[in-house]
């Protein structure tokens, strides 16, 4: 059994649906992207990964977990939920980076909240909130903002701010972290800055999903790739066989195009 | 020296009252609109449906009405009912906590819209983002949401903080204390000073609101340090 595996998720939206059955799995400390034109379902995807949406059918696992399986959900415990989403980490595309937080602050504050769950004496607790300072740190150094680790997210440049969220995600620890188009809020010159962490991040062994227009980041990055098309996974392979020699019509169609438009 | 005595020393107390109006409604009404607030997005629709209705009444309505109706009623009440029901404490008191409490009320549907605002303006991103972190919702709101909510809304709760000093004056309809009933008392019955009560107390007036706008003016320069 692989480390992360989906199993039949399906979702809809009134009428529409969104996702039509979607199956993969991925291994630990592997990459994954997820193209495809805009629509196709990648993004209602990840947030079904996040369960910032709740698919009405499938089951996901991780590390032989079941996390979340559409039968029962509905009759967890918010609590429940909530440890469970924790095995997920999400970047957006919008970074929402908390304002009124200093780079610091917005790494430090879901570890520091989530210490008030466990019952911990005075100076235990002392104690944990310094090993979170100091694991926050340590993310902020490797993302490259040490300097700024007392800015507002106002003062930094967009690239800034979502190797900031980054740091944030990876706080938590998450097993699987996962990306929405995070750059595509970017100008190209500050997109660079977020896909080296992203794969400095991938020589780190992290295992990640990464929805993305990036097509050469995609190939370079990735160790599978997904393409979707319509609510289902229309080809998936290695990055160098899905990208040179893909063989449904509409992945080279959607590769043309995005060739076309660089 | 009669001045003082008749005019300017009368008009302090009154100005007194007038601050104690103000101060008690406005520490009241700021947590119960929230609160209000919170219940007009209820997702149990009798709550909402209930809270809703109380927010347009009460905002359809005028204030005067709302203090003569909150100082009537209860002795009506008792009398129909047959109770016997009294107040323990002096009718001068009970009249003021009445007022206040119809001040509360009042502004309390006011605050509560504008916090409505002020949430609904916040990105569903913020919310999501605090999710995935694995915040519960009363942590997301007070830690994340909240802050972004008051620096939102501190200039329209500005407007309503300063309508709030002057609506005070509202208070003569039931009991003859504060600041702007006393200057037309003494303007009736002590004709000698012209319209001086009046221009008094308008002073004061505008020296309360002066520093209120100072204070507030504080506040928002103090939330300055983030964008949202």
């Amino acid at each position: 059994m692989a480390f992360f595996e989906v199993s039949n998720i399906r979702k809809h939206f009134d009428k529409t649906e969104v996702l039509k059955g979607i199956d993969f799995s991925l291994e630990k400390g592997k990459v994954l992207s997820i193209i495809g034109s805009s629509g196709s379902g990648k993004t209602t995807l990840l947030r079904c990964l996040n369960f910032l949406e709740t698919a009405d059918e499938g089951t996901i696992t991780v590390n032989g977990e079941k996390i979340f399986d559409a039968a029962t959900f509905k009759n967890m415990k918010e609590y429940e939920i909530r440890q469970r989403r924790l095995h997920f980490g999400l970047v957006f595309q919008s970074f929402n980076l908390f304002p009124q937080y200093t780079v610091l602050g917005n790494v430090t504050l879901a570890p520091t909240l989530r210490l008030k769950e466990e019952k911990l004496s005075r100076i235990e607790k002392k104690q944990r909130i310094e090993e979170i300072h100091e694991h926050a740190r340590e993310l902020i150094e490797k993302v490259g903002l040490t300097d700024k680790i007392d800015f507002y997210p106002c003062q930094l440049s967009g690239g800034q701010q979502q190797r900031v969220a980054i740091a944030r995600a990876l706080a938590l620890s998450p097993d699987i972290l996962c990306f929405d188009e995070p750059t595509s809020a970017l100008d190209p010159e500050l997109t660079q800055e977020v896909l080296m962490v992203i794969k400095d991040l991938k020589n780190a062994d992290s295992t990640m999903i990464v929805v993305t227009h990036e097509m050469e980041f995609a190939k370079s990055v990735s160790d599978q790739v997904i393409f979707m098309a319509d609510g289902v996974i229309e080809e998936m392979g290695a990055p160098e066989e899905l990208f040179d020699n893909p063989q449904s019509p509409k992945t080279r169609a959607f590769l043309n195009k995005s060739l076309e438009s660089i | 020296m009669q001045f003082i005595n008749i005019v300017v020393l009368p008009l302090l107390e009154g100005l007194l009252y007038t601050f104690l109006f103000f101060i008690i409604t406005l520490i009241a009404s700021l947590p119960l609109g929230l609160l209000i607030s919170f219940g007009s997005k209820s997702k149990i629709l009798p709550i909402r449906w209930a809270v809703r209705c109380l927010v347009w009444v009460i905002r359809g309505t005028p204030l005067m009405l709302q203090i003569l109706f909150l100082i009537t009623a209860p002795g009506l009440l008792s009398q129909v009912l047959g109770l016997g029901f009294r107040f323990a404490i002096r009718e001068q008191w009970q009249y003021f906590m009445m007022v206040c409490v119809a001040f509360t009320i009042n502004y309390s549907c006011y605050f509560s819209e504008i916090y409505r605002g002020g949430i609904q303006s916040v990105p569903a991103g913020q919310y999501e983002a605090a999710q995935v972190l694995g915040m519960t919702k009363s942590q997301t709101f007070s830690k994340v949401i909240f802050l972004q909510v008051v620096k939102r809304i501190v200039a329209p709760m500005s407007n309503e903080i300063i309508t709030l000093v002057k609506d005070t004056a509202l208070s003569s309809v039931a009991i003859h204390l504060d600041m702007f009933t006393v200057a037309k008392e003494i303007v009736n019955l002590q004709p000698k000073y012209f319209l001086w009560p009046l221009v008094l107390s308008a002073a004061f007036y505008l020296i309360f609101n002066g520093i209120v706008t100072v204070l507030l003016g504080k506040l928002e320069k103090k939330l300055d340090y983030f964008k949202v």
